[in-house]
């Protein structure tokens, strides 16, 4: 392999990683609070990327408004979401919400297959992101510089609010103990809805920027990646801000330079991938930045 | 008459409509219909199986689909004739070891069980050693890659082509037969010793430990047993569909099984029969709701989608109301029908409200 | 006659003689609604419905065409073939876009003795061994070694890069039989690369086909992840054409490419609306689609949901009786009946022979740029 290429499949490994990424921050938010896997999730990532493609571009909106308008719409969605199918079940067995969880995700996806058709629509880029910039033998488009750029600022970002903000010391504290949060009096419903508007509002930006990265929606288009993305935040250790990202770079970097590698095997790259995830779980169970859990006696 | 000869009299009739069901079915059901009732002994049987390594033993599970793949595969192989296998690989040609293996179809299920089980005990070994979410994560990605292998392999399992002309070999008496079998055994498990030991490990594994249960080997054979179930199951729906590819073993699959346990009560034998029955034709019954409606001269055309749209709502509505599914821990028992026999079952009733509590 | 017999009896036993009223003729319709494969079910669907109106009935009696979705999933497919011939009742059955849903479903109405034709499900496993499955397309051995032909002979390229979806039967299929065809006629695959339904990234196996220059890429996808791949290949610079098959027959492919699909061949069913020289029913076709979806053009898949109504009907009239052994016979006998894809005539394995097409899309519009004869 020459160097130009094996740059060429580093940026490529970045662009998709930062995405997978940002999308498992919304799962480890929610675990770490609730230890809930939330599987609607990748829906609410497609809701993102539908509202984007309605307002800009059927309704021609000017972008900026587009975004807003989407990432308003996506997280309104989480919030009711937890309202009215995780709320209830606060005190149920955790199987409960989970099956709760994946009822949700039927619900958005066939809902999005009546009210959208199932028929893929497609997301017109705008040009001057698309415009080829040339290093060498490399080729870069301003978008694939964008889309890591701005993850990794949002994940600064978020990690501010949750490490220097009030709210953030809330968040912390119901991840280590629920009811002595709620005895000090924290309002931990308020803080919950917090995390699900949160991980929501990233699941649409990454949904926002995937429906421009790989330009089509449809209504199972958060299947595979809200599935990569949970991968990679159990690799980055579940309810690890920062080990969200990690995993989500690393998960980019197998998928990609597995095949770079290995071009003949290219059919079995998800095969790596989960191989790996087995692997980690096994010799860290907790992932690579996850904190060790104590077994409650 | 005292209760036991009541209840044995009780289940016999029981069995004896069940089995005069089973002969009448055939030739006076459609085979809509037919299908139908065999794909929920089918789902039960999984359900149980699936019951039994989640519910029982507390070991979270989204590997099932996998173990349905290799069970499917395994018999589909055994049954299918070499002409048939020649004939089917147009890709690239089958490994010649395969050719020859040509099977009665019990020979078949059990080897589908088996084989099963074998990888259920090959992954069980390592994985089991994980607790919580983390399991259920690491046999998701196990039952990923058995269905990317499937997919890659092609000259064993002529990859997503899949395979074709399996014999129609689960009827009525199959299904139902292979379903009393697993009943009679998950029901003499859970009485036994072993049963109780499962109940330990799951509700309080060190404690359990300290009682100098060996929880590891325990959870190892619920597993493997779990599997056995998984391949069993896999292996009736492929020769009831007749044709399987490695798309019909994705994540959903899984889900739907874990649907079937939760709606059911996870823990319970009962609960999983209902479970199966339940889905299964809610499933097919909410599919009026995708035909186009005419009332009067109103024309409302047919929804594709909504069929899940509703389905997914009413799953929703079960889990937020029946929180611990319908059945919770408990089974069911023909003291139901029954008044109250002074005392008796007054005590034995509160203990096993109190076990229906948290199951972790 | 003995063939006929022994038909009428599986009929007999299999559905107990009943056929709904005797004033009329149930057609079923089982095909992809919802779920993957949605959009080319629905196009397969509307073409169907549009031969229905055209053609209420035959022998004097009104056909009434029943519609059941299969969710893209084969155990639904199963389902919805027996749900049918049970419940309703149907003389014959049309269905469905994708190969393994039509293995899925054939081999209920097989048991059943209910004759199917296909629409667009092009893998030869179909129909092998079936005595009641016939299709209105013809099958992948077929369309492979056409578009390698056409990349060798008439394109002279001689380096050729595979792009496949390991997921996809139908994708698997038309790649063997491209990259058969090509060595054969001494061509060089330089590179083969998979990907796996639901992929949407697919810069790495593009890069690494880059790095190996290939003069054309061979693209068997279904034309959402196709136009996609298009998309990323332009984006990582590649200079070489693109070939793809008839799942990538879709108006949308235009849509969602953009300029990246510019130049990008496909092989596909002799008909596009912007034939030049249309038969008559292609004309009739075109011109009654445009009048029900103003918005909308037609396509294969439309044309192919239309042939295979079209083509049951014929059998029907022909047979001179409703009965599924009857028509089964019929269809078996099909020959140059003239449908949208061209003159159609059954062969003995029960798959239509009709010409392949060639399509190429060029300022943004899909151009029809003639027929081929496969070599190999």
């Amino acid at each position: 392999m020459t160097l130009n290429m094996f740059v060429q499949h580093t940026v490529n490994a970045l662009g998709l990683g930062s995405l997978y990424g940002l999308i498992a921050i919304g799962y480890t938010m929610v675990y770490g609070i609730l230890r809930l896997i939330n599987f609607a999730h990748g829906d609410i990532f497609m809701l993102g990327a539908y509202f984007v493609f309605f307002t800009t571009i059927q309704f021609k909106l000017p972008w900026e408004l587009g975004v807003a308008i989407a990432i308003l719409g996506a997280t309104i969605c989480g919030l009711l979401v937890d309202r009215i199918a995780y709320r209830p079940l606060r005190s149920a067995p955790r199987i409960s919400a989970l099956i709760s969880a994946i009822g949700v995700s039927f619900f958005l996806e066939n809902l999005a297959t009546v009210v959208f058709t199932g028929m893929p629509r497609a997301v017109v880029q705008p040009p001057w992101l698309m415009r080829p910039i040339l290093l060498g033998e490399v080729r870069l488009v301003p978008l694939g510089i964008m889309v890591p750029v701005i993850s990794f600022v949002l994940v600064a970002l978020l990690l501010w609010i949750v490490y220097k903000t009030k709210p953030g010391l809330a968040m912390r504290s119901i991840s280590f103990d629920i009811e002595t949060t709620r005895l000090m009096g924290v309002s931990v419903d308020k803080i919950i809805a917090l995390t699900f508007a949160l991980g929501s509002a990233l699941a649409a930006l990454a949904g926002i920027m995937w429906a421009l990265r790989y330009p089509r929606v449809e209504p199972f288009m958060g299947v595979f990646p809200g599935f990569k993305a949970f991968i990679a935040a159990v690799f980055g250790g579940i309810g690890s801000i920062p080990g969200a990202m990690v995993g989500g770079v690393i998960l980019g970097f197998v998928e990609i330079m597995s095949i770079a590698f290995f071009p003949t095997l290219s059919g079995y790259k998800d095969a790596f991938a989960f191989i790996l995830l087995i692997i980690i779980l096994l010799v860290r169970p907790t992932g690579l930045m996850g904190e060790k859990l104590e077994e409650k006696i | 008459m005292n209760k036991k000869t009541r209840n044995f009299i009780l289940n016999a009739i029981a069995l004896a409509a069940l089995v005069a069901f089973l002969a009448w079915a055939p030739a006076n059901l459609d085979r809509y219909r037919l299908r139908i009732i065999n794909l929920i002994a089918i789902n039960a049987i999984l359900g149980l199986s699936l019951n039994l390594i989640y519910g029982m033993t507390g070991m979270f599970s989204l590997g099932h689909a996998g173990f349905m793949a290799i069970g499917a595969y395994v018999s589909a192989l055994l049954i299918l004739t070499a002409e048939q296998k020649t004939a089917m690989w147009i890709l690239e040609p089958i490994m010649p070891w395969l050719l020859p293996l040509h099977t009665p179809f019990i020979v078949s299920l059990i080897a589908a069980g088996l084989v099963a089980a074998f990888f259920g005990l090959l992954i069980a070994l390592p994985v089991l050693r994980l607790g919580g979410d983390y399991l259920g994560i690491a046999t998701l990605g196990f039952a990923e890659i058995i269905r990317i292998l499937i997919v890659n392999l092609t000259p064993v399992t002529n990859g997503s082509l899949g395979l074709k002309g399996i014999p129609a070999h689960t009827d009525l008496w199959m299904s139902y037969g292979c379903l009393f079998v697993v009943l009679i055994f998950m029901i003499r498990l859970m009485k036994s010793n072993f049963g109780n030991v499962l109940r330990a490990v799951r509700d309080d594994e060190i404690a359990a430990r300290t009682m100098g249960i060996n929880t590891f080997r325990t959870r190892v054979l619920a597993f493997t047993i779990g599997s056995f179930g998984g391949g069993l199951g896999g292996a009736l729906m492929g020769n009831l569909i007749t044709a399987i590819d490695p798309k019909m073993f994705m994540i959903t699959q899984t889900y739907s099984l874990l649907m079937i346990v939760v709606v059911g009560g996870l823990g319970s034998i009962t609960g999983s029969i209902i479970g199966a029955v339940l889905i299964t034709t809610m499933l097919e019954w909410l599919r009026i709701v995708e035909n186009p409606l005419t009332i009067g001269s109103f024309h409302i055309p047919g929804i594709p989608g909504m069929r899940m749209v509703i389905f997914s709502v009413l799953l929703i509505l079960v889990i937020i109301f029946r929180r611990e599914g319908i059945m919770g821990t408990r089974e069911f028992s023909w003291d139901w029908f029954f008044p109250k026999e002074k005392n008796d079952k007054k005590g034995k009733r509160e203990i096993s409200a109190k076990e229906g509590g948290d199951v972790r | 006659m003995r063939k006929l017999l022994t038909g009428m009896m599986i009929c007999l036993l299999a559905a107990g003689a009943s056929y709904g009223a005797d004033d009329v003729i149930k057609i079923g319709f089982f095909n992809c609604l919802t779920g993957q494969n949605a959009f080319g079910g629905q196009l397969e669907l509307e073409g169907a419905e549009l031969a229905h109106a055209e053609i209420p009935e035959v022998l004097g009696k009104k056909i009434e065409l029943i519609v059941v979705d299969n969710k893209s999933d084969k155990v639904e497919a199963a389902n919805a073939v027996t749900r049918l011939i049970d419940r309703d009742k149907v003389n014959a059955i049309i269905g469905t876009y994708g190969s393994s849903l039509a293995i899925a479903g054939g081999e209920v109405a097989e048991t059943a003795g209910i004759p199917v034709m296909g629409t667009s499900c092009t893998n030869p496993l179909v129909t092998l061994h079936k005595r009641f499955y016939f299709r209105a397309c013809f099958i992948d051995p077929f369309q492979g070694s056409g578009a390698a032909t056409y990349a060798i002979r008439s394109l002279g390229f001689k380096k050729a890069a595979i792009l496949t979806d390991v997921a996809n039967d139908y994708s698997v299929g038309l790649s063997s039989f491209f990259k058969q065809a090509f060595s054969k006629l001494g061509g060089q695959v330089v590179s083969e690369m998979r990907y796996q339904s639901g992929d949407q990234d697919f810069t790495a196996q593009l890069t690494e086909i880059i790095s190996k220059k290939p003069d054309i890429v061979f693209l068997p996808a279904y034309f959402s992840e196709g136009a996609i791949i298009l998309k990323q290949a332009k984006e990582l610079g590649a200079t070489f054409r693109f070939m793809g098959g008839d799942a990538m027959d879709n108006p949308e492919v235009v849509t969602l490419g953009g300029e990246a699909v510019e130049g990008f061949m496909h092989t596909t069913f002799a008909y596009d609306p912007s034939m030049k020289d249309m038969n008559p029913v292609a004309q009739n076709f075109t011109e009654k689609w445009k009048k029900a979806h103003p918005n909308k053009d037609p396509n294969v898949n439309a044309a192919l949901g239309y042939d295979a109504y079209i083509l049951i009907a014929d059998a029907i009239r022909r047979a001179g009786s409703a009965d599924p052994a009857h028509i089964r016979d019929a269809l078996e006998q099909t020959k140059d009946v003239p449908t949208v894809t061209g003159i159609t005539t059954m062969n003995a394995t029960h798959d239509a022979e009709k010409e392949l097409g060639i399509v190429e899309i060029r300022n943004g519009k899909k151009l029809f740029i003639g027929t081929i004869k496969p070599e190999v």
